[in-house]
């Protein structure tokens, strides 16, 4: 069955139509609900935040469906195959990290009541000025989360039609969602991220329980990972005897030479996180080598795993794309009700991926030296049930048309999200309330549509750069600037009532900004050993990587900036604060109760009658 | 829910908003900690004892069976702790005004 005869297009060649149907139907599906609720959104506040009028089910679903990304979708899975145990972080964090945005800040932000981060960065502070720096961190981390999703649709349509190059896939799909956005807005957003949700967690659950009841269970592929028997030939004993009769239970391949060592891989501080000290070795006789790694491996990847976490967990409570949700929300318990479910819904989905990762490496052991098409292991989610075709025929290409659908719905979803936000801030924030603050209802609508026009753009440039570098870990950096800038501020402002504009803002600009560069430095080094295009662009950062094979411990201070961005930030707001404790806002204490008190008190109708009164703004 | 009237002056008082904040951050705090104990006591676990974390359950290693399947569903017990509390603790808050 092949659609060549019927369309003799040379891009077809190899298409296996199931896949493309299941992803087309995905991308019909979620540009048809678009347009059908770009009727019924007429309003800039249907636009922005969809009318304050979510339900707590819908808005669950719609956050969930929004942040589970191509990061989630296909990159943990990619990442578990390709670096193992210390990868399982990122799932965990990603999930788990929505404790801290319950506890400490979704009640009180949704209580403020303001459309964005920067409304609530410029209420609480009264400060317009602030406004403006609150504005360019939605950009930068909204910037630097995109691309990883970009990566992700270019995967995935390099996977579909073989022989597409990257950056067409990039392109196809980053202009179908910023028309869609342009659009819809956010109402539209909101029900096609709910649906997308659901979306995900069926193309994620469905194929594993297939793959699992065909090769065996998550356990059963684990356990063939232990440790084999140390002489070949010898006779294996215990725990080994198990290890190698459940590998030829499952029909375990032999490993490539390119994939990590087994023992090195199931166990904690494994490839990802000893890269650099591994590095520095390498950089030595190999009389020397020994001694470094005895001494540095381990603590070095504790500290790496540490700073990881705390990107991870500080990050996730400061995504301008899910904090903007909270406000649907119609007051502050049912913000609390959302996280929970939030944390219910993306906590099943997560626990999924490392399964694709774990009997990726068993049943796949080809993906680590990339196929036609595909660098690396981020392609395992969509190839892996491709296997099924061996003994079920058509069943394997159903399947691996499903998890394509799947990646669809994860980098269309959360690109759209981000680009929400991000237009948002520039045409609410910038256009709105900075250039054009006379603006008509009509003028800002279009400014909106051209806004979201001129983000995609951009987006979809940057995408195509992103290549070499894996999803899951640039998604890990946007997190690491989130967690540098916009966590302090939400954090300290929230619960800290002596903090003052110029503290924020020292605070947040210095911890994002550094985060930032940290990020950007690891990038340009890594994309400077590629061996294709842009190996030649960013040739000029080569000799960097010959510095931090000199100094692991910098290297991984760069590469996971938040052990050192978060404390700098607070300690900045502290300090700075301190200094200006003159500055504190004056009715400091009505915001506070604004912010903490139970709505049925009526704090907020006071707190607005009073400011529009006595500011005059 | 609209608010039925201006809220008394006791809303007002430096004790009213010391207290109210002191109550939530100690509950947030308390939640925040038992899972950060376990978040951060898991990389230290597998420094300190590696033999021990790479016990074999059902062919999982014991790290890998707490990481990859047993932290979520503790911390949806926390949340749920977290959400009932919070919410009892608000509408205390409300009632010691009204009354």
């Amino acid at each position: 069955m092949t659609l060549t005869p019927l369309l003799p297009l040379a891009f077809l060649e190899g298409v296996d139509p199931w896949i493309l149907v299941f992803s087309l139907v995905t991308v019909g599906v979620t540009i048809g609900m678009g347009f059908w609720s770009a009727r019924q959104s007429k309003t800039a506040s249907d636009f922005y935040v969809a009318g304050r009028s979510v339900s707590v089910g819908w808005n669950a679903s719609a956050i969930s469906g929004e942040y589970l990304s191509a990061a989630s979708f296909m990159g943990v899975a990619g990442m578990v195959m390709s670096s193992g145990y210390d990868a399982l972080w990122y799932p965990v964090c990603y999930a788990c990290g929505y404790l801290f945005l319950l506890l400490f800040i979704a009640g009180p932000l949704r209580r403020f009541g303001a459309y964005t981060i920067p409304d609530f960065a410029e209420g609480r502070f009264d400060s317009p000025v602030f406004r403006k720096i609150a504005v360019c961190f939605v950009l930068f981390i909204g910037f630097f989360y995109t691309m990883p999703q970009m990566k992700g649709a270019g995967v995935t349509l390099a996977y579909i039609f073989p022989g597409l190059p990257y950056w067409v896939g990039v392109v196809l799909v980053g202009a179908v969602i910023t028309l869609n956005v342009a659009l819809g807005g956010m109402k539209g957003i909101t029900l096609v991220q709910a649906f997308q949700y659901w979306i995900k967690l069926f193309a994620i659950t469905v194929p594993i329980f297939v793959l699992v009841s065909v090769y065996g269970f998550y356990g059963s592929h684990l356990q063939a990972n232990s440790v084999q028997p140390a002489v070949a030939g010898a006779v294996a004993t215990g725990d080994a005897a198990r290890t190698l009769e459940t590998a030829g239970e499952i029909g375990r391949k032999p490993l490539v030479e390119k994939a990590p060592k087994d023992d090195k891989w199931i166990a904690p501080f494994g490839p990802l996180t000893t890269k650099a000290v591994n590095a520095a070795a390498a950089a030595l006789p190999a009389d020397k080598r020994p001694a470094l790694l005895a001494e540095y491996q381990r603590p070095y990847s504790l500290l790496y795993t540490y700073s990881l976490i705390i990107a991870l967990v500080c990050g996730t409570a400061g995504l301008p794309h899910i904090l903007v949700r909270f406000y649907t929300n119609p007051d502050g318990v049912a913000a609390k009700r959302t996280t929970m479910w939030v944390m219910i819904l993306i906590g099943i989905f997560y626990i999924f991926p490392p399964v694709f990762g774990v009997i990726g490496r068993n049943l796949m052991p080809e993906l680590y030296t990339g196929l036609a098409g595909i660098k690396g292991t981020d392609a395992v989610v969509l190839k892996l049930p491709t296997l099924l075709g061996q003994r079920f025929g058509v069943l394997g290409s159903i399947l691996s048309g499903i998890t394509c659908a799947g990646a669809f719905a994860a980098f269309m979803s959360t690109f759209s999200g981000l680009l929400v936000s991000m237009t948002g801030a520039l045409a609410h924030d910038v256009y709105g309330r900075m250039l054009r603050p006379q603006s008509t209802a009509a003028e800002r609508m279009r400014a909106f549509k051209f806004a979201a026009v001129l983000i995609g753009g951009v987006a979809i440039g940057l995408g195509c750069f992103v290549e070499p570098l894996e999803i899951n870990f640039m998604v890990g950096q946007a997190f690491a600037i989130a967690a540098a800038s916009y966590f302090p501020l939400l954090f300290m402002s929230v619960w800290w009532r002596g903090m003052t504009m110029k503290g924020a803002a020292t605070g947040m600009l210095t911890g994002g900004l550094c985060a930032l560069a940290a990020a950007a430095l690891t990038n340009f080094s890594t994309l400077a050993l590629d061996k294709g295009p842009m190996g030649k662009v960013f040739a000029g950062f080569a000799p960097l990587n010959a510095f931090w094979a000199q100094h692991p411990l910098l290297r991984i201070l760069c590469e996971q900036p938040a052990i050192w961005a978060v404390p700098v930030a607070i300690g900045l707001m502290v300090l700075v604060s301190k200094l200006t404790a003159a500055q504190v806002p004056r009715d400091i204490r009505l915001k506070m109760l604004v912010l903490h008190a139970p709505e049925q008190l009526g704090l907020k109708q006071e707190y607005i009658q009073e400011h529009s009164a006595g500011a005059g703004h | 829910m609209p608010p039925s009237s201006t809220p008394p002056d006791e809303v007002h008082s430096e004790k009213f908003l010391h207290t109210l904040m002191r109550r939530q951050l100690k509950l947030s705090a308390a939640c925040a900690a038992a899972f950060l104990l376990v978040l951060l006591g898991m990389p230290l676990a597998n420094y300190l004892a590696p033999q021990f974390m790479a016990t074999r359950v059902a062919g999982f290693t014991l790290t890998w069976l707490i990481v990859g399947v047993l932290f979520f569903p503790f911390v949806w017990i926390i949340s749920w702790l977290f959400i009932r509390r919070s919410i009892a603790l608000e509408q205390d808050e409300v009632n010691s005004v009204k009354r």
